[in-house]
């Protein structure tokens, strides 16, 4: 008798009717429900050692000294490490590339040396048999530091009263610059321009695992093997190449289960550098895992700006243009290597997205602080371009006495104007679906009765308050995003798919998994393309040596991008596995076909034989076949998005809250979005990927601040005081659905990871500040605490 | 983070655990551990012995007594929470045990421990101050009760000595028309408040004849509302405005310390606010 | 100083276990490096994200806020257990298919949460629901999945019961 192995799992095994399109549950995540998943922390290797670091307590100082001696002979611990000890393994860098005109920064190095510009910033490491151990010698460490003015505030740091890197001679990391012709005059000729400045703190990821790496160094082969939390695992197989002095095809990046990552885990890190540099050092497999209180202090932050935008609009609600000045502050670094100008970027290149404004002026300033380093987070730059667009539309439209939706209506870019190559600030729009997406949203939500309910309810002293965020999201990135700047991120990625003689293929790809579904989707793809049921199909990523070269996940790509790498090998699989057939059964391939683990004839359904025949003949009987025939049955196929740098989607989102005016408290009555990606390869997964990033993004309006003192310490760093979005405050979120596909791919499906996070905070924003409308009150700052509501509605002083 | 190293001990009976904590200089209680085992993670607190009184008898039960209830110091918030003797004879602290925290702290966290922490923004030590309830210590000296009131002293201070452990909470039964009011003000459910009230009125239809109000998250430790308490003698609890005018004279008695959530201001509007709402509900 | 040791007896997942470890090791420390247990999480060890939960006799309580030392006697069931033993085989299915979980960082402590929560509450509506698990931090799903399976397997237990 079999032990019980698994739990009864229905996966649809009737492969007729296809899988995409269809809410396949993951097969993948059957051991996650069972706690059998296999987390970085969960791997253990003979000899493995722990290191944990020595941080800085000081936002700037030099180190005047630094003893390691006695955490040295603790009991337990196996070396120490300073900043110059790692030198001689790890070479320093910098975050820049070349298509950010003027971008600078210093170099940064796996540890400190003379100098920290963060509190948090490694300082020396502690190298032990057990991580308990390493932390009690930590406090055997003796440091003394002589404290440096700390830059805090963006302002000051553009003022430039103190220079960070006297070196760079200012603090600006980058700015930019663009103005359209014809602007001054088209503004002029505006009837009103309505001006407003939102603020917005910065906030962080909170994976719950946190950042992890165990790097194993073998000098019998000086070959690196990492085992990361990463989503670019060629990508960091790149830099330890570089970094260490390792041939790239001597390191090895291992990925398996990653608890969540939206970004965060998608950067170099110091400390994980310093981890493998260690490694080298020492010979022998160490292991870094940040603690809570560590991965709010270094796990990138995102997010910090001050950004003032106007819109200038004629009395019949068309917009004439966009003029935005945006101010954000990094850390003391730009992030290697895709840079901390990015999200800045972004919000110059995304502001005014929906619509059809031909004017637009924008200046952005990214200046570095003394604070924790910044760099791209889940929507990057989409959320505050979305917010202040958004917000300072439905200011217009409240100007103009307008409804907010009918001044939306007029103003987009028509459903039929596609291409649009004109936009303002340069990006194209291969063609996207505003006005059809924002009927949907309004039928879905029963706009109408809301409005109507929130017009009774007023009357009784309750506020409720309806906001529209349309959108548009960068999805499917080309090398326009990073490789035109220089950068060795792969903008292509590949997948191979092989059959095995029973009839199974297992498919390899070199997108990555993080939950979001990538390996259920590629197994539906693979599935379709192939013939085969979707039990027969087994999918593995994350691990450079086995799998394709590519890009990994990030900016909304995989599904899109490995997706189609996915079918094309499938089909060309199907291909091959028909021409052994073809051969077998002595017919002309085109007279069959492949179904439901069967070869067919194509005309009439017949089965001719199962796929395992085939793959007995063609592994084990070849010499039945005819004389020149080779079978080819394991098939790898690579793309790359080529006609459009970005491929945008479009969405729009709706919040519905309360507000208490008395308290100040927010209640999220319900949220809907109605998001255009493209083909739906799966649309639980999609529906699930929007539920998940909309939270994300009302963390981030309502919750989330990465609190620091004038002193540049941070202040909030426990999950107590920096505070998540937990389930009692959440709405539910309705998810409706236009596809436009997109013809650069057969399968046409563009990106929906980031959509949620992207649109949520501006809808919410605009719901809090159309609930305060009847005071003549508005909230410009997120997160939008209790608070600040008091504040805003005049209950509480500003100053306390 | 892991927990610095320490001594561990877990003593038969009381006197032998005063005597371990007699016998060093850092030497701390552990009950459910609810407040001390994460400060401890942090390394925020490494004391060098931690006596655990988990195995002492008589801590852990919920008695009636003459004056009213007697809960032992080991019971958990979710005994309480659980148990109907609590719901009859200490109401106030029924009405405040679902704020506390999740239910996995609640089943571990007890009320000693909660109440010997003395975190600012904890419910039941303003549950205690407004009950009146009295505190029973053991110590090197023997048994001593304090009044709630006089218990806190000051932020996470409280009459316990180095060598004391707080053993048991008497609560007065519920006095005739006696009604009990509990808000709490808080950014998420279960997050430690930043502001919270909690008391009783006595009233007769809808009048209040007297009330006893405690506050917490508004300062280093629960403040009894004298004067406000006194301007609501009187009032009607149906009628907004008077129980508003009384609300102002918070202002008298409280002066609360900033934090993260919320300043000085913010904290005595939304004080206010709490009171003439749960003063509403009742009328 | 020195490491204080002590030797704890406890039965985990319905084995005793015999084990000299550091008093300070707290209760999930102990079940994924000593006894290899990896699925049981650890997200902040603070007790608030609640990835740790699982259940110490009976009850559901937070693995990083009890030292192993304390349990002397305990029994202890994991994620590993519950799911081998078939109990939560209901509510996993659910799970699978609502998209209930995506990483499965926090599905352990997730279904030990929802597992008690229909024990104790069979009965409970969808804001019941989201309040019980209100403790449990998960970032990837934004807490609806979550709601509507643990809502699926009470309305399903509801109908066997004849409950409505």
């Amino acid at each position: 008798m079999n032990a019980r192995s698994e739990i009864p799992f229905d996966l649809p095994t009737d492969q007729k009717t296809g899988y995409v399109g269809k809410s396949v549950p993951r097969s993948n995540a059957r051991r996650l429900v069972q706690g059998r998943g296999c987390y970085l922390d969960d791997i253990r290797l003979p000899r493995l050692a722990h290191v944990v670091f020595f941080r800085s307590p000081h936002a700037h100082a030099r180190i005047k000294s630094l003893n390691l001696s006695k955490a040295k002979s603790a009991p337990g611990v196996i070396a120490v490490f300073n900043g110059m000890d790692l030198q001689e393994f790890c070479t320093p860098w910098v975050g820049v590339l070349g298509h950010l005109k003027g971008i600078k920064s210093a170099p940064q190095h796996p540890i400190a040396i003379d100098r920290v510009c963060w509190q948090g910033e490694a300082v020396a490491a502690v190298v032990a048999e057990t991580r308990r151990q390493a932390e009690d010698a930590l406090e055997f460490i003796e440091a003394d530091f002589d404290i440096l003015p700390a830059v805090v505030d963006m302002r000051s740091a553009l003022e430039a009263k103190y220079v960070i890197h006297p070196d760079l001679q200012d603090n600006i990391c980058f700015s930019r610059e663009l103005k359209t012709e014809g602007f001054d005059e088209a503004w002029a000729q505006a009837d009103r321009v309505v001006e407003r400045t939102y603020r917005f703190s910065r906030h962080t990821g909170v994976c719950l695992e946190p950042r992890a790496i165990l790097a194993d160094y073998n000098p019998a082969d000086h070959s690196l093997t990492v085992h990361h939390a990463t989503q670019a695992p060629h990508m960091m197989q790149d830099i330890f190449s570089k970094h260490l002095n390792i041939p790239e095809s001597n390191v090895r990046i291992i990925c398996k289960d990653i608890g969540g990552s939206f970004g965060i885990k998608v950067h170099v890190y110091a400390d994980e550098m310093a981890t493998a540099a260690i490694s080298v050092a020492l010979k022998r497999p160490v292991k870094f895992l940040a603690d809570r209180m560590e991965s709010f202090l270094t796990d990138i932050h995102a997010r910090e700006h001050e950004a003032t935008v106007r819109i200038a609009v004629k009395q019949n609600g068309e917009i004439v243009g966009f003029d935005l000045d945006d101010l954000t502050g990094i850390g003391p670094y730009s992030v290697y290597p895709r840079t901390s100008g990015i999200e800045g970027n972004q919000v110059v290149n995304l502001t005014g997205g929906p619509y059809r404004h031909k004017h637009y002026r924008a200046k952005l300033n990214v200046v570095f602080t003394n604070k924790n380093v910044t760099c791209q987070y889940r929507a990057v730059g989409h959320p505050i371009a979305v917010a202040i667009t958004e917000g300072i539309v439905d200011e217009a439209a409240r100007e103009l006495n307008m409804d907010p939706a009918e001044f939306r209506r007029i103003n987009f870019i028509p459903d039929d104007a596609y291409p649009y190559l004109s936009f303002p600030s340069g990006i194209k729009f291969e063609c996207l679906s505003h006005q059809k997406s924002l009927e949907k949203l309004l039928t879905l939500m029963e706009y109408d009765k809301l409005r109507a309910e929130q017009a009774e309810l007023r009357k009784k002293g309750i506020f409720r308050g309806i906001g529209l965020a349309a959108m548009i999201e960068v999805t499917n990135p080309s090398p326009a995003f990073y490789g035109v700047g220089g950068a060795r991120i792969s903008a292509q990625d590949g997948a191979t798919i092989k059959f095995d003689p029973q009839g199974m293929i297992t498919v390899t790809c070199s997108v990555t998994e993080q939950g979001q579904g990538n390996e259920a989707v590629f197994a539906q793809v693979a599935a379709d393309a192939v013939g085969v049921s979707i039990d027969k199909v087994k999918v593995f990523t994350g691990d450079t040596s086995l799998m394709p070269y590519g890009g990994g996940t990030w900016a909304s790509r995989g599904a899109g991008i490995g997706g189609e790498a996915v079918l094309q090998s499938g089909k060309a699989l199907k291909s091959n596995l028909l021409d052994v057939a073809a051969a077998i059964l002595a017919v002309e391939k085109a007279t069959l076909d492949i179904h439901d683990n069967n070869v067919v004839d194509r005309l009439t359904s017949e089965v001719k034989m199962p796929l395992s025949e085939v793959g007995r003949v063609a592994y084990f009987r070849p010499d039945t076949l005819p004389m020149n025939f080779q079978s080819e049955l394991t098939v790898t196929r690579h793309y790359t998005p080529r006609e459009y740098g970005f491929t945008f989607t479009n969405g729009i989102q709706a919040s519905y809250l309360e507000v208490d005016v008395e308290t100040g408290e927010i209640k999220l009555l319900k949220h809907w979005c109605v998001e255009d990606c493209g083909t739906v390869l799966n649309p639980m997964l999609v529906d699930e990927q929007i539920r998940g990033g909309v939270v994300q993004g009302i963390g981030g309006a309502l919750l989330e601040e990465c609190l620091y003192d004038e002193n540049g310490q941070m202040i909030n760093g426990t999950m107590a005081d920096y505070l998540v979005p937990m389930a009692a405050e959440m709405p539910d979120i309705v998810v409706g659905h236009i596809q436009t596909p997109t013809k650069q791919s057969e399968l046409g499906a563009k990106g929906a990871g980031e959509a949620g996070t992207a649109g949520a905070p501006g809808a919410l924003m605009n719901a809090l500040n159309d609930a305060l409308s009847p005071f003549n009150a508005s909230l410009n700052m997120q997160p939008f605490t209790p608070q600040r509501v008091l504040q805003a509605l005049g209950k509480v002083p500003v100053d306390g | 983070m892991k927990a610095a190293g320490f001594q561990y001990e877990r003593p038969n009976t009381l006197s032998q655990a005063i005597q371990l904590l007699a016998s060093s200089s850092d030497a701390r209680v552990l009950a459910g551990g609810q407040s001390l085992l994460p400060a401890m993670n942090m390394r925020l607190a490494s004391p060098e012995l931690l006596v655990d009184i988990q195995d002492i008898p008589g801590l852990r039960s919920i008695e009636e007594t003459e004056k009213g209830l007697r809960i032992g110091a080991l019971v958990t918030h979710g005994e309480i929470q659980a148990s109907d003797l609590v719901k009859r004879k200490a109401p106030l602290l029924a009405r405040a045990v679902p704020y506390v925290a999740h239910v996995g702290i609640r089943n571990r966290g007890t009320i000693g421990g909660s109440l010997s922490l003395a975190d600012p923004a904890a419910e039941y030590p303003a549950v205690v101050v407004a009950s009146d309830a009295v505190i029973e210590i053991q110590g090197p000296e023997g048994l001593r009760k304090t009044n709630a009131s006089s218990f806190f002293k000051g932020l996470y201070a409280t009459d316990l000595e180095a060598s004391d452990i707080l053993t048991a909470v008497e609560f007065q039964q519920p006095r005739p028309n006696e009604m009990f009011i509990f808000e709490e003000f808080a950014r998420r459910k279960g997050d430690y408040a930043t502001v919270g009230l909690a008391g009783s009125v006595i009233a007769s239809g809808t009048t209040i004849e007297s009330a006893r109000i405690a506050f917490f998250a508004v300062g280093s430790q629960p403040v009894r509302a004298e004067h406000a308490a006194k301007a609501l003698t009187g009032c009607d609890m149906t009628d907004k405005f008077s129980l508003e005018k009384a609300a102002q004279l918070l202002n008298e008695d409280l002066d609360p310390m900033p934090d993260l959530q919320a300043n000085r201001y913010t904290k005595l509007h939304l004080a206010k606010t709490l009171l003439v709402r749960a003063l509403l509900k009742q009328g | 100083m020195n490491e204080t040791r002590c030797l704890v007896n406890l039965t985990v997942n319905g084995q005793r276990v015999s084990k000299d470890v550091p008093v300070r090791m707290h209760l999930v420390d102990f079940l994924r490096e000593e006894l290899g247990l990896t699925g049981s999480h650890l997200g902040c060890e603070h007790g608030v994200c609640g990835a740790c939960s699982l259940f110490v006799n009976g009850k559901l309580i937070r693995g990083c806020l009890v030292l192993v030392a304390q349990l002397e006697g305990a029994e202890v069931s994991t994620i590993e257990g519950l799911s081998e033993s078939g109990e939560l085989d209901v509510l996993q299915q659910a799970f699978l298919k609502h998209n209930a979980l995506q990483c499965g960082f926090c599905t352990p402590g997730m279904l030990a949460t929802a597992y008690d929560l229909i024990k104790n509450n069979p009965k409970a509506g969808r804001d019941e629901i989201r309040e019980y698990i209100s403790g449990n931090y998960c970032r990837c799903t934004g807490y609806q999945a979550i709601v509507d399976a643990v809502e699926s397997v009470i309305a399903e237990q509801g109908i066997k019961q004849g409950v409505q």
